[in-house]
Parts: structure tokens; sequence; C-alpha cells
């Protein structure tokens, strides 16, 4: 099994598409990062709309290397899971277009053990694309815009956390963020399985989360009691809860302390039965499938 | 020499199209095994089957006398292929591709092993190239040391001169030969060109629409001398129960009616011996020799085309 894993891992950083993700990540950031240093204070002007007439913002404090990696990530999670998609949808749907499965199945290595080894793999490219993602929007943005305390906006408040408690909560929703990506690399692995060329698995798959979040985020009663609850796309953006902090009587901040967390929880428990239950699929389907390509 | 692949009664059915029907066969240790049939015959899918590919709707498959569906990693780690077309990763160089086969075959691997592989095929020179530079045949020698590589003791090759030029398809001929002769390695070869098997193989199958045809010593199936007899009768069943107990005991096709493998002049002596054993023969029909007789099935399918065109 972990000579199977290190040659799925040898095949996935060796393919010049698997770059592509990183190149696209590291475009975006950069791109984001440079708007904030020029309109950084318009573009939060306009963010905050009606508060700026209520209250004296510290632009320059606001705008510093927490609150950008919150900004980017609040724009990017949405849309990482294309890249995701990217390299699990072609896992093994580009070996049968590519006519390598047959050479793979026809070896003495069990087909659970190939496909256990390819979503390990590709679970080990989710993590290092979000250690990436985590290394240039963060450390990057706090290199760039500095250290100072975090502002939050929910609905019908905000919040600020100190400095000194922002860095374990970019830990946490970093982790969340795995846990939901794998979801997503679980998703396109069973669509590849059924597939015999990389397109179909890739588009499936983005499809598929770009129908899920819309039904997620629609405010219609009906939808949110009936259908939302078993959507994974509904947990996905729990990784925020970490950055919703709670209040005392005095209306302050309560250093280290979580709103929600029993949610977080549920959260991350509804994704990872997502998880299980698309591998599993994937290992029943692949184990049956009759390898024609 | 002991059976080493024991096909029996395989089926394969793909919703409605049957591609495998009921077919048995045995290959020796040590044969060149031809396995021989038009396009979409059922060649493929059988050998898929043999590898475990393709799972069959029912039969068994025993190979190294073991079920192959209960002991795959252990029949797969002595068994090397190459399937149709020798795709490999393109993006990739010669020495990983076959590196990386090599590891999944269960051995150790060094580079001297992976050195000597490439040197065999003629493509050492070539070991740190993509493949995607390279010819079809060089992707066929290739995929040759990729099957060749964990040293195993049978050698499956769908259609492996496809797309080959005259003196690559000469390569694999003699490589085959080889394989078989100083090696002493089993290999099972499928080919829609009769040429192509006469040449190489010990021992012939012919399949066509997924059912046996004919089965035996390639030096008895090409003996012009040999005829194909195919007689029907009143009640087969008993005929063959008689004639397993005659000098006619040869019964080689029990599927479709009784056919023998016999001299042409020796017709009349075998009516003669079945009225005698009182069977009421309905028909006697000589059929053209191995040769004619695949060409005919090929010539059938080129009307056949024909006439779609």
């Amino acid at each position: 099994m972990w000579k199977l894993f290190q040659i799925e891992v040898f095949k996935i950083f060796r393919k010049p598409r698997t770059y592509l993700a990183f190149g696209i990540i590291t475009g975006f950031i950069f791109l984001i990062q440079l708007g904030l240093v020029v309109n950084g204070k318009e573009f939060l002007s306009f963010m905050m709309g009606s508060v700026n007439d209520m209250m004296d913002v510290d632009y320059k404090s606001v705008i510093n290397g927490y609150w950008v990696c919150f900004a980017i990530l609040n724009l990017l999670l949405i849309h990482v899971p294309i890249l995701v998609a990217l390299v699990a949808g072609d896992i093994v749907s580009g070996e049968a277009s590519m006519g390598t499965l047959r050479l793979l199945a026809a070896k003495p290595v069990s087909r659970a053990q190939i496909i256990l080894a390819k979503f390990f793999a590709t679970a080990l490219y989710v993590l290092l694309l979000l250690v990436w993602i985590a290394f240039i929007s963060l450390f990057l943005s706090l290199l760039i815009f500095g250290s100072d305390n975090l502002m939050v906006a929910k609905i019908s408040d905000l919040r600020i956390i100190e400095t000194g408690d922002v860095l374990w909560r970019y830990f946490c929703a970093f982790g969340f963020a795995f846990i939901a990506m794998l979801v997503v690399a679980a998703l396109s692995l069973l669509l590849s399985t059924l597939s015999e060329n990389s397109i179909g698995p890739i588009v499936a798959t983005v499809g598929i989360v770009i129908l899920c979040t819309l039904i997620s985020e629609m405010e219609i009663p009906i939808y949110q009691k009936y259908i939302r609850p078993y959507l994974f796309t509904s947990y996905m953006l729990g990784w925020k809860g970490f950055f919703y902090i709670n209040f005392n009587e005095e209306n302050q901040t309560i250093k280290g302390s979580i709103e929600n967390l029993p949610a977080i929880l549920k959260s991350i428990a509804a994704l990872v039965t997502y998880i299980i239950l698309f591998v599993t699929a994937s290992v029943v389907i692949f184990k049956r499938k009759d390898i024609l390509s | 020499m002991p059976a080493l692949i024991s096909v029996t009664h395989l089926t394969k059915k793909f919703k409605d199209l049957t591609a495998v029907d009921d077919l048995s066969f045995t290959v020796n240790e040590g044969d060149i095994y031809g396995f021989l049939g038009q396009n979409g015959a059922g060649k493929s899918t059988t050998i898929r089957m043999l590898l475990s590919l393709v799972q069959p709707t029912s039969g068994a498959i025993s190979i190294f006398n073991k079920n192959l569906f209960t002991h795959r990693s252990e029949v797969l780690r002595q068994t090397g292929a190459v399937i149709e077309k020798p795709d490999l990763y393109k993006y990739l160089s010669a020495y990983q591709n076959l590196y990386l086969f090599a590891k999944l075959s269960g051995i150790k691997v060094t580079r001297q092993l992976i050195m000597d592989q490439l040197e065999m095929v003629g493509l050492a020179e070539r070991a740190t190239s993509k493949v995607k530079t390279f010819s079809q045949g060089m992707k066929q020698r290739l995929g040759i040391a990729v099957a060749l590589v964990h040293n195993p003791a049978l050698i499956v090759l769908d259609e492996p001169t496809n797309g080959l030029d005259p003196q690559g398809i000469a390569d694999m001929r003699n490589l085959i030969l080889r394989l078989s002769k100083e090696m002493g390695k089993t290999v099972v070869v499928s080919s829609h060109l009769l040429s192509e098997i006469e040449i190489i193989a010990n021992r012939i199958l012919i399949i066509n629409k997924g059912k046996k045809v004919v089965e035996g010593n390639a030096s008895e199936l090409l003996d012009p001398s040999k005829t194909l007899v195919k007689i029907t009768t009143t009640d087969d069943a008993a005929a063959i129960a008689k004639l397993q107990h005659s000098e006619w005991n040869t019964v080689i096709n029990q599927e479709n009616g009784i056919s023998l493998m016999m001299n042409r002049n020796e017709i009349p002596r075998l009516i003669a011996g079945m009225v005698a054993m009182e069977i009421a023969i309905v028909s006697i029909v000589p059929q053209h020799s191995l040769e004619n007789y695949f060409l005919s099935l090929t010539n059938q399918t080129r009307h056949v085309e024909a006439f779609s065109n």
C-alpha cells in the first residue's frame, strides 16, 4: 500500500497539470494583495458601507496581514474545489483514457488498494495546495501588511479578535478547509471511476459543487429544511466559525473562545461521513468495473 | 506438459451482447499458444478475463493450478502482459515507466535491473527520454520490457504486432520464439492473422463470435492432409458415446454437433464404421483445411463490411 501510494504521488507530481493549480492560486493571491496595497482603503470603505457613517474606521490598522488572509480565504475557498477536481477527476479516468489503467490493474495489487492509494495521494496534493495557500495568503500578507487585531464582520455585528488570538484560528480554519476539500476530492474520485475520459468527471464535480452551493445558499424554507442538511456544501464553509468569537456580559470579546463549537464539530462529522461514503463507493465500483479501455 | 492455464465454460455477456460464449481451452507449460480470431471475435475480452481485468459472467479460470479470482495477486505476480497498444505514461521517461511497473510487480528493483531490461529491448540509450517522444515500435518494445521485467513464467501478448513495421514484426516473432525456447516461458499470443500465428505457435485456438471453432496442435491443424469432418446424426449424444469407444475417438468438438479431424481418404471407412455401429447419419460434411476455413471466416466478414459500406 505504501509503495502504491508513493507511486501515485510520483505520478501526480510529474504531471504538468498539477502545477497549474499552484500557479493559478499564486497569481490570484498576488493580484488580491497588489489590489489591497494600492486600493485597500477604498475597497474596505466600499465593503463597510453605512458603517463608515456610524464610526471612525482606522483603515491602516484594519488592513493588516490577518485581515487580508481572511479576505483572500473568503474569495478563494469557493474556487479551490475546481483546482482539486482538476487533479482528482483525472486520477482514474485519465489512466483509462491513456490506456495505462489496464496495465496497472493487471499488476499484483488489489483494486481496493489502487483506489485507496489514489485517494491518499490526492489528499497529499490537497494538503500541499492548502499549505501553499496558507503560506502565501497568511505569511506573505503578514510580511506585506504587518499584523494587528483582526476585524471580522458578521451580518449583525463586528467582532475584533486580538493579535495573539488569531493564528491558532487560522491553523484550525485551514485544517477544516482540508477536510472540506477532501470531500470534493472523494467526489471527484468517485466520478472518475465511472468515466473513461478526464473532462467528464472534472466538469461533473464542478457542476455538482456549484449546484449544491446554490441550493445551500438559497433562503427558501423548503430547501433549507429538507435538502440543505443532506448537501455536503452546506458544511463546507464551517471554517468561518473559528473566527466567530464570543462576547462576555460587558460586550467584550472573550479570548480563545468560539461562538458555536458544536456546529463546527457537526460540520466536520458530516464532511468526514461524505468522504467515507464517496471513497467506499469508489472502491466498490472500481472492484466490479470491467476494464475495457 | 502440465496445464498452466485451464479455462472452462467461460462466458462474458455485455448486456445483450455475448462476447465470449462457453469457451474452454487449456494452455500447457512451455506452449506458444496462438489465439486466433477476427476482430471482434472475443480474443481481447478472453485475454482481459485471463488478466482479471474483466469479470466473467460464468465459467472458471485456473492459472498455475490456482483459481484466478481467489488467488489473483499470486497469479499476476508470475504473469506479464502487453494488452493491445503498449500505452504507458507519456509524461514519464522510459526508465521511470519501467521502474514504476517493476515496483508494482512486487520485486526488488535496482538501477541495473532496469537498465538491463532497457538494453534487452534496445532502449538503453533512450532511458531518460519521455515516452511521448517514442515511435510506436519503441513504445511496443518498452511495453515488452514492462511485461518481462519481473521475470514472469507466463506472458500474455494481445495483438503484439499491431502498428509495427515489417522489421518490428520480425523482431517480435523472434523475441516470442526466444522467450519460449531459450527462457522456457509460456506465451499466449493473440492475433487476427493466421500467417503470424502459424509461424510461432505450437498450439492454436480459433474463436469466432465468442465460440471455439477449433483447438489443437499447430502441426496437426495446419497439416493439409488433415480434414475437419462435421457429422450430424439423429442422436448426436448416443453417436458420440459410440464413437468414443471406437477407433474414431478423437472427437475434438462436441459443442455444435460432432467434429473429427481426420484424413479425407478415410471418410468412406468412417461411414462404413458408423453404419456398423448403427448410428443414423443425417450428414457428413468434410470442411476446408484450417487455413481455408479461417480465410472463409475472414471473407464472410469482408462481405458484410462491403454491404454495410
